[in-house]
């Protein structure tokens, strides 16, 4: 599904290099966790897949369902299926989370070719995701991410996911902010997302989350590349010894 | 603003005109200096006195104001100056370094001109420094249409030019004291130029007050590159006083500025502050304090011409009685000048049923991205507070004090320096006091 | 409402970013010799077949406009305006006044059909519910071609006529009312407008009466060459409730053409007026050229205690809009609101904004202004707030946001605030901002294109307005704002 070849990257004006070389392959049905340590480009990783403007990749490639998406726009990107969970998701004064939501799906949609919901469908089917995430009809109406709290931010960015129907998830530091009971909604609805053929990318710090989302796949990211992979034990060794071992090697 | 020339006169502006017929001959300064005053005194005859009907001048109405312009005032001596400088107590015994303009006139005698150029500060007697460098009394683009400063470069009888050079960071503070030992008009102006890095707080105090004559003021700021600027200034007093800031901000200069408008009979403090290098911070901040049927006017024109500067303005205003309190803000953003930070705030306290607040805080803006705001706000003391106070067991008069003195701290205590601060709250606290 | 609605899907189905209400009618017509003396104004106001005193005002009028010179302190600029060169009257043939529907000519129900504007009362009835119906009056150029449901306002004591029908049949009533808030001599625009005026809508709610409909006219100019000067006064007595719209669209031409209204709004004790205008008058091509010069003047005056005008207005029309809708409260405990969009783009200069007076006790007030600037446009809020000596415990809040998209154009904020009554308190908040770089990815990120995120965020953006507009007119302006915006960005 997702094919990353010797990723080379940096931000902007400055010419640092800050991916330097990821090589990553995604299956469909596949949950991949990424763990690294601040800083370690996991963010700009998830920027330069969903296309944000000055990330700009100078070798490799990208590949989605075997297709470069380097030419793609972000929304072309969004259409053809691959969901960005920002690390801090952004706010939209003005805009009801509701109208959001039924803007970006219809958008998608009609990108897809496919008709747009008609309002009774549409209402149904947030009503229906809103209630698994434990989000109110109060906070739909309220403007996006205004005001809102870090996990009813959090909660809504899996809110949208779950409602888009992606096939590529990219959750960056989802947990992050979220107490023990929320990160347990969070992880339920991510959870019930799992399919396969659906392929998902969890980027976080912590092994906690990984105790609910159980990962096929475990990489290491330190200083913009990929420098240990493995399977869910080890975020568990992570976990216990730091990244101490790893930040060394990519030097 | 009007441009026509006027047939009819004022009899101030008659008599602006003889003054200046007869002040001509004594000029001081080069060919080019002497043409560059009649021009400015030709451009300010066309315009006039400005009036109501000149949009920068709709709360000011100098003309109305100014029914006949006063002479020119004469030099004075030593001993006079002496005598008027043990007079001023603006900063008590805050360890400083003084410059003293005595009727317009630098007083060297009285300067401490030797400690200065000890510190790496060269500090000139303006009407010397005309004959030497022809630029002293140009004015940036956003001041250029200003009719009282084009009177000031026109009339000017002197001032100082200080010069702190590249890199030094004066230890103390350096405070100009124009100070009256006689009556007349008084056109000052002072060049104070920065260098590159160099470091500096300057006080200006203005107590040469002279009831029933005009104080015009120039202080013209030129500040280098990296340098770092803290101004405080106070205008006190009965004359018609229009005091006009100058401000050039080079590349990642900082400033902190205060200006205060202390029961001035008709005082505008009008400030043209233009950013000319990135990556620079102005903090600009004016008070107000006027009673019976005084008149304050703060006007300010903050130009950001260059990317990446960040302004903060903030102006505070006590108003009691029939007073007239004034600000006019306005910041322009010019096309280009993206990154622009600019937060303007005005805020108006009423203390009686006849006083009276007009403000205008305006934004021009030419560039897409940039952040931008201003607030204003008018209205009496929080009548909430002034009940949990009394509830304290504090009276009501000194609950009162302690709530506009609080008002106005907000803006003060931004300035850091103790000293300078403890100084100014003092007159403060003096001025609320004289109240009961 | 179905005609909205159509009106909607039209918008939604233009796939160029060009004015789409630039069609010309065919139809013949009747003018006023070219230019302006007294004798095109008692040409004017004997086709009007108006009583003598009306003859006599407008003479006035047009004496004092002689002696005036045109107002330049609003930032904006254009060539000098020929006002001889310009057709003071014109008036579709065949409709000497206004008639009932079945007389109207084809042509003209057509037009408005177009438009988008439902004046086929049974059309109406048949697809809405009652309390959704809008009656309206439609002004084509100089006169009113038709109003709709007269009748059934006639039975709720409401009067709802084109002005000219009322200086016939209300001439006492309009005698005593015009003029008393926009006095003639009140600017340039407003005495040329009381020389001139040709029609306009004519209000009257009596006591206690609570409107029982939204009343709305539609302003069309079509003549080439021809100014149009409406005259709008509405009156709402004691207790008395009213809501009126008003929308205008011109077609596409090379030349200016002269819009200079006065609008004259009385709200008597206890009484409201709520005055809303979506203004999409022509703007001029991309390069500037054409569109509508609109020099319009709106007061209100709240005259009675507790009275209440409100003011809203979408504007995104006009090559130059020079227009300050503005509340005089007089009575006590009286309040004036004022929420405004203004969207800038290609060429076009807006200098608009409000004035609040507050001359009673106890008076509110509040402005919301949202200001969006692209392309080569100039936008600029202008507005005064003052609290007389008597006006104790007035209020305002103000606030005051713009918006701009693309470096070449320029938003400004000229607020005055003058307070003279220290129990007054007044708030003032300002921004200007563009759309974040951020906002945009993550709306990119969720499927929208460019313009699509834009037209979100910029709805967002002007909610708070949106919000004070008739439930038909929102959806019609959030659509229109969208459409004036287009190829601002990318
Ligand atoms: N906009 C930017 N401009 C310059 N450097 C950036 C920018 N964003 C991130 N970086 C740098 O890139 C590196 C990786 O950052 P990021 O991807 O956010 O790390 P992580 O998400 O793994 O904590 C850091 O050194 C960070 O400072
Ligand atoms: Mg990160």
């Amino acid at each position: 599904m997702l094919e990353i070849k010797n990723l080379h990257a940096h931000v902007g004006d400055d010419e640092t290099e800050i991916l330097r070389g990821v090589n990553l392959t995604v299956k469909p049905g596949e949950v991949h966790a990424i763990m690294g340590p601040n800083g370690s480009g996991k963010s700009t990783l998830s920027y330069i897949l969903a296309g944000k403007d000055d990330y700009e990749v100078t070798e490799g490639d990208i590949l989605f369902n075997g297709e470069s998406m380097l030419e793609m726009e972000p929304d072309e990107r969004a259409a053809a299926g691959l969901f960005l969970a920002f690390q801090y998701p952004i706010e939209i004064p003005g805009v009801a989370t509701m109208t959001f939501l039924k803007t970006a799906l219809n958008a998608q949609r009609k990108a897809r070719g496919e008709g747009e919901l008609s309002t009774p469908e549409f209402m149904k089917k947030v009503k229906e995701k809103a209630a698994e995430l434990n989000i109110t009809m109060d906070m739909l109406k309220r403007p996006l991410n205004v005001g809102f709290s870090g996990g009813e931010k959090k909660r809504s960015e899996i809110l949208q996911m779950s409602l888009l129907e992606p096939k590529l998830c990219i959750m960056d530091e989802t947990d992050s902010g979220l107490d023990i009971d929320a990160l347990k909604i969070v992880a339920d609805g991510v959870n019930r997302l799992r399919s396969p053929d659906r392929a998902m990318v969890v980027i976080t710090h912590y092994q906690r989350l990984l105790d609910h989302i159980v990962p096929d796949v475990v990489h290491v990211l330190s200083r913009g590349r990929i420098v240990k992979t493995g399977g869910k034990e080890l975020a568990l060794e992570l976990e216990k010894n730091g990244y101490a071992d790893y930040v060394g090697q990519a030097a | 603003m009007n441009m026509e020339t006027r047939s009819l006169k004022t009899s101030a502006e008659t008599e602006l005109a003889s003054l200046f017929d007869g002040a001509r001959g004594d000029f001081a300064g080069s060919d080019a200096v002497r043409k560059r005053r009649e021009e400015a005194f030709s451009a300010f005859d066309k315009r006039g006195l400005p009036h109501r009907r000149v949009e920068e001048y709709k709360y000011s109405d100098i003309r109305a104001k100014l029914k006949s312009a006063s002479a020119l005032v004469a030099a004075g001596t030593d001993g006079d100056a002496k005598a008027a400088l043990d007079a001023v107590a603006t900063y008590g015994d805050l360890e400083r370094y003084r410059i003293v303009i005595d009727n317009g006139r630098l007083v060297t005698g009285l300067s401490d001109i030797g400690a200065l150029k000890g510190e790496g500060v060269t500090v000139s007697d303006l009407n010397a420094a005309l004959g030497e460098t022809d630029g002293l009394l140009d004015v940036s683009t956003i001041a250029a249409a200003d009719p009282m400063i084009m009177l000031n470069t026109a009339l000017v009888l002197g001032g100082a030019v200080v010069r702190v050079g590249d890199g030094v960071e004066v230890s103390r503070p350096i405070e100009i004291v124009y100070t009256a030992s006689a009556t007349g008009a008084r056109y000052t102006r002072c060049r104070i130029e920065l260098g590159k890095g160099a470091k500096a707080t300057i006080l200006e105090s203005f107590e040469d007050d002279v009831a029933e004559a005009e104080g015009n003021a120039v202080s013209d700021f030129v500040i280098g590159d990296e340098a770092k600027l803290t101004l405080a200034r106070v205008v006190t007093g009965e004359a018609t006083h229009v005091s006009s800031v100058l401000m050039d901000i080079g590349a990642s200069a900082e400033v902190k500025a205060i200006g205060f408008n202390m029961g001035t009979d008709f005082a505008r403090t009008q400030s043209f502050v233009t950013f000319s290098g990135e990556h620079s911070n102005a903090s600009l901040y004016g008070i107000t304090m006027v009673r019976e049927k005084q008149h304050s006017d703060h006007t300010l024109v903050v130009d950001h011409k260059v990317p990446n500067c960040e302004s903060r303005e903030r102006f505070k205003a006590v108003i009691d009685d029939f007073a007239e309190g004034v600000f006019q803000g306005k910041i322009i953003v010019r096309p280009h000048a993206q990154k622009t930070d600019g937060r303007m705030m005005t805020q108006a306290l009423l203390l009686s049923e006849d006083a009276s607040m007009a403000n205008k805080p305006e934004l021009e803006i030419f560039a897409d991205d940039v952040q931008c705001a201003h607030g204003a706000t008018s209205g009496q003391i929080d009548e909430d507070l002034l009940f949990y106070l009394r509830a304290r067991g504090i009276p009501e008069a000194q609950a009162r004090m302690l709530l506009v003195l609080a008002f106005l701290a907000e803006a003060v205590e931004e300035m850091e320096d103790e000293g300078i601060v403890s100084a100014l709250e003092g007159r403060i606290r003096d001025w609320l006091s004289v109240e009961e | 409402m179905p005609a909205v609605q159509e009106t909607i899907d039209r918008v939604r189905s233009i796939d160029v970013d060009q004015y789409k209400y630039g069609f010309v009618t065919e139809i013949e017509s009747d003018k006023a010799p070219k230019g302006l003396n007294e004798d095109v104004i008692r040409f004017i106001s004997e086709k009007k077949g108006e009583p003598e005193w009306m003859l006599e005002w407008r003479l006035e009028a047009y004496r004092r406009w002689l002696t005036m010179t045109e107002p330049t302190w609003a930032r904006v600029s254009y060539p000098k305006i020929e006002f001889n060169e310009l057709y003071y009257y014109s008036a579709p043939k065949n409709t000497p006044g206004p008639k009932s529907l079945d007389e109207v000519d084809p042509e003209l129900l057509e037009t408005y059909e177009k438009l988008g504007i439902p004046l086929r009362e049974q059309e109406i009835l048949a697809g809405v519910a009652p309390e959704n119906r809008v009656a309206v009056d439609a002004v084509f150029d100089s006169v009113s071609v038709v109003t709709t449901f007269k009748e059934e306002l006639k039975k709720a004591g409401v009067i709802f006529c084109s002005i000219s029908e009322a200086l016939r049949e209300y001439p006492d009533l309009v005698r005593k009312y015009l003029g008393s808030v926009v006095p003639v001599s009140d600017n340039f625009y407003a005495t040329l407008n009381s020389a001139v005026f040709s029609d306009g809508s004519f209000v009257y709610v009596p006591e206690g009466v609570r409107c029982p409909m939204e009343l709305s006219t539609y302003f069309r100019i079509n003549e080439q060459n021809t100014g149009q000067f409406e005259r709008t006064l509405i009156i709402a007595d004691k207790g008395a409730y009213v809501s009126y719209l008003e929308g205008c669209t011109a077609p596409q031409r090379d030349e200016n053409q002269l819009h200079a209204a006065v609008v004259e709004l009385i709200a008597h004790d206890d009484a409201e007026i709520k005055y809303s205008t979506v203004q999409n008058w022509y703007p001029g091509d991309k390069n500037g050229k054409g569109g509508i010069y609109n020099f319009v003047t709106k007061r209100g005056d709240c005259r009675g205690k507790n009275s209440k005008i409100s003011w809203t207005q979408v504007e995104t029309g006009s090559a130059i809009t020079w227009k300050y809708p503005s509340c005089i409260l007089r009575g006590d405990n009286s309040r004036g609101e004022f929420y405004s969009i203004a969207v800038s783009n290609g060429h076009q200069q807006i200098d608009s904004g409000t004035k609040m007076i507050h001359l009673g006790k106890n008076t509110s007030s509040r402005i919301i202004s949202k200001g969006i600037s692209a392309g080569k446009s100039e936008n600029t809020y202008r507005g005064l707030v003052s609290a007389h000596r008597k006006a104790t415990n007035a209020r305002n809040f103000t606030q005051c946001d713009s918006l701009l998209i693309g470096q070449d154009c320029g938003a400004h904020t000229v607020p005055y605030m003058e307070s003279k009554n220290s129990t007054a308190v007044f708030e003032h908040e300002a921004t200007t901002s563009k759309i974040s770089d951020d906002q945009m990815f993550y709306c990119q990120q969720r499927g929208l294109s460019e313009e699509e995120a834009v037209a979100l965020i910029v709805n967002g953006f002007v909610k708070d307005v949106i919000q004070q507009l008739p439930m038909e007119f929102a959806v019609e302006a959030q659509k229109l704002i969208s459409i004036s915006l287009e190829g601002s960005v990318g």
